[in-house]
């Protein structure tokens, strides 16, 4: 950090999240860091709904709850479609006008059994900003595969074995199918970079329509890696190009985060995390690297990340 | 002032008149005029609400669900398989304690699939918490909803209310109905005070984990919950005859029960149909009446035994059949009667399902056969050959 | 509603559960080269780290010991310890 003459205004003494301490989350755990982040880059003025997962979970088992702002839970699927029905209820009473509602959910809540309604959310463009927390698998109910888990990812329903390398399913273009709905803003994002994922939550609750984030969170407990390195791991996926950060506006790209100076192989991802082991294990394993070298080939090509 | 509309117009006019913030349905056959209407009274201006085209009955559900969180009052309306699809959401709703109108244009379930009249979806949901009447014609349509509201956003309730209605049977006919207005509504129905919201001023956690620890006594405080609203459903229909002079029943209606020894008992439309079936009986010397179960859920056990202390006998007509069980009207009366100083023999007979006819002849025939013998579960006016039996 | 329902609760009430008893290690603020930019506060996924003017603790209260914190400390202020109870 370089020194500066000019001397600085004192910042202010740290104040209590509006996600507080004394929540369940496992140590080290991405999606309450990621949801730490965007609560507070929210504020107060701020109504949450979210679907049954860890996040809903861990933070709220009665009578504890580590929210502080107004926060509901209803389902599994319906975290959207809660939202959309505070928003309505919002506005009918006419008390709308300076409150942010968010809607939040892991990737099995979203894009699995959850994609109904948030299609129709976004298709009537509510003004709810929608993020979802993505960390590859049910990972609530014991890390079972999700539409979001990746190609030849280990988890307890898509294992790898002596005739199997994991899930054999892309990820779903979860982000791709949001902006197809044509909604003034649509974003990646990752608590890898959380200066630039808070700056999005901000730009998302400025529109006056449907938004989504699509927030990358590591697991230690599903990806099995060390505790610490939550943000690094974040970080790498990014770097490979296997979770590019990409902005849409309106159905289009308008912004990607490049990684020309910063990239990295797959490999130095992959590595750290247990659920890829057995890519590493044998010949066929590091064959299996090279497909995954491919997809991130490819999505660096589609959008231009170097 | 008295029109003749169609019994869907008089739940689209009834709920107008409420005034509810958001509305969210999904169309459905025999529902869809009463989401038409309410879309074109928004349209022109003559309701001011949030109509939100969702994309499933779950979707309207949980719309309503989260409308009903922030203190706004909700309406939603189905049948038959939105229903279903919606049941998940019903209990969220009414384990959540949140306040809800929805009117259920009865329908029977697939499969195999059928868009035509019985009871068979809501009794889906019989142990939900969700408060369940049922209306008889298109004026009590108009009268019910605003009791509904009122019951369900009374602090000492605050659950769903399902106002039910014979798919096609009173949706699509035309009656004559009195209307009411809307100073009489306002004043009869004030604007909705919820007893816990969402609300940045004051911010609380709603729907919780709750551990071992916990959850039996959020079910101790619902069965307390529904025993505490059944002097309430009496109340408001009270309240609301003494203000209009109009008197569909309260938890039970009765119809010549005077000196009745026998009881017809049914729900819904069906109703009219008991009653002509009486006169006839009556004219032939039966002492019989009709007994008209209004509130299915809570369901009114010590009102049903004080009536019929002096019955010897109820024959029970159901549009619903607990598949392993037996006909639930007639098993739910049974278990009323158990082990009570005075046990009326009960007989049950299903009718009516799939939107089979109930011509009144049928009706007395039963009753006919059933004076004085318990009959239990049997299927009335149905292809013998075809099924077998003959 | 006179009798109370159980079904919510009011903000913040997670504060009862200390979490700090999960720990095995635990971080030491060294406070010898930090220079204020907050990152540890903003990485810590239990939002325990609290301070100013160069001198962060995090609430051993609640503290589980993840040590992201120390990890992405840009000048190597904070040490991951064992910690002796």
């Amino acid at each position: 950090m370089a020194e500066t003459t000019k001397k600085r205004k004192p910042k202010p003494p740290v104040t209590e999240s509006l996600l507080t301490s004394g929540h369940r989350a496992c140590a080290g755990c991405g999606e309450s860091l990621g949801a730490k982040l965007v609560i507070d880059a929210a504020g107060p003025n701020t109504i949450v709904t979210t679907c049954t997962g860890c996040l809903e979970v861990f933070s709220t088992p009665y009578p504890e709850s580590a929210w502080r702002v107004p926060w509901i839970h209803s389902l599994f699927e319906n975290s959207s479609a809660v939202a959309a029905g505070v928003e309505a209820g919002l506005k009918a009473l006419g008390k709308k006008e300076g409150i942010n509602v968010i809607a939040q959910g892991g990737d099995g809540g979203t894009a699995d059994i959850g994609i109904g309604c948030l299609s129709g959310m976004l298709e009537r463009n509510h003004e709810v900003l929608y993020v979802c927390y993505d960390n590859e698998a049910y990972m609530n109910t014991g890390v079972q595969r999700s539409g979001l888990t990746p190609f030849d990812t280990h988890t307890t329903t898509s294992p790898s074995g002596k005739k199997s390398f994991g899930n054999q399913h892309p990820k779903k273009p979860l982000l791709e199918i949001v902006a197809a709905h044509n909604i003034p803003y649509a974003t990646s994002a990752t608590v890898g970079y959380p200066a630039d994922l808070q700056l999005k939550v901000k730009k998302a609750l400025k529109e006056k329509g449907a938004t989504f984030i699509h927030l990358h969170v590591p697991c230690p407990l599903g990806w099995v890696y060390n505790t610490e390195l939550t943000i690094e791991i974040a970080r790498l996926a990014v770097q490979t190009g296997l979770f590019p950060l990409v902005e849409f506006k309106w159905g289009k790209v308008t912004r990607v985060r490049k990684i020309t100076r910063e990239r990295k192989p797959v490999e130095e991802y992959l590595k750290h995390q247990g659920r890829y082991r057995h890519l590493f294990a044998s010949e066929e394993g590091k064959k299996e690297i090279k497909k995954i070298q491919a997809i991130a080939d490819a999505n660096i090509e589609k959008y231009g990340l170097v | 002032m008295r029109k003749l509309i169609e019994g869907s117009m008089a739940v689209s006019e009834s709920v107008r008149l409420c005034r509810p913030h958001v509305i969210a349905a999904y169309p459905i056959t025999p529902q869809t005029h009463i989401v038409e209407f309410l879309s074109q009274m928004v349209a022109d201006g003559d309701l001011k609400s949030e109509f939100i085209n969702v994309e499933s009955e779950f979707g309207a559900a949980s719309v309503v669900l989260g409308a009903s969180a922030v203190g706004a009052r909700a309406y939603s309306a189905t049948t038959s398989q939105g229903l279903l699809l919606m049941s998940e959401v019903i209990y969220n709703i009414a384990g959540m304690r949140l306040p809800l109108v929805i009117t259920i244009a009865n329908r029977s379930v697939s499969a195999p699939i059928s868009i035509w009249n019985d009871h068979s979806d809501v009794v889906v949901l019989r142990d939900s918490g969700l408060i369940t009447l049922f209306a008889e014609n298109a004026q009590e349509l108009m009268d019910i909803h605003p009791q509904a509201y009122k019951i369900a956003e009374n602090p000492e309730v605050s659950l769903p209310v399902s106002v039910n209605m014979d798919g096609f049977i009173l949706t699509h006919a035309f009656e004559p109905v009195e209307m009411l207005d809307q100073k009489f509504v306002d004043e009869f129905l004030p604007p909705f005070e919820p007893v816990h919201k969402l609300d940045v001023e004051n911010p609380i956690t709603m729907g919780l984990l709750a551990e071992p620890t916990w959850y039996m006594e959020t079910r101790y405080k619902l069965k307390e919950t529904m025993e505490d609203a059944i002097p309430i459903i009496e109340n408001v229909a009270e309240e609301f005859k003494e203000k209009t002079g109009r008197w569909f029943g309260g938890l039970i209606d009765t119809y010549r029960m005077e000196d009745a020894e026998i009881a017809i008992v049914g729900m819904g439309s069906l109703i009219g149909t008991l009653k002509d079936v009486v006169d006839t009986l009556r004219t032939k010397g039966e002492k019989v009446g009709v007994l008209k179960i209004r509130s299915f859920r809570p369901f009114p056990k010590e009102k049903i035994r004080e009536i019929c202390s002096e019955i010897n006998q109820l024959v029970v007509f159901d549009k619903s059949y607990s598949l392993g069980l037996g006909t639930i009207l007639q098993e739910e009366l049974r278990a009323c009667f158990y082990r009570q100083k005075h046990q009326p023999l009960v007989s049950g007979f299903v009718v009516g399902l799939g939107g089979r006819d109930i011509p009144p002849q049928s009706i007395i025939d039963c009753y006919n056969e059933t004076k004085g013998k318990e009959i239990l579960d049997e299927f009335v006016d149905i292809n013998e050959e075809a099924v077998g039996r003959r | 509603m006179s009798k109370p329902i159980l079904i919510t609760v009011g903000p913040g009430t997670s504060k009862v559960n200390k979490t700090g008893a999960w720990r095995t290690l635990m971080p030491v603020f060294k406070h010898d080269k930090c220079n204020d930019c907050r990152i540890c506060v903003t990485v810590c996924p239990d939002a325990c780290i609290f301070g100013q003017n160069n001198v962060y603790n995090a609430n051993l209260d609640y503290c589980k010991g993840c040590g992201i914190c120390a990890h992405e400390c840009p000048v190597d202020d904070i040490e991951m310890v064992l910690e002796a109870k």
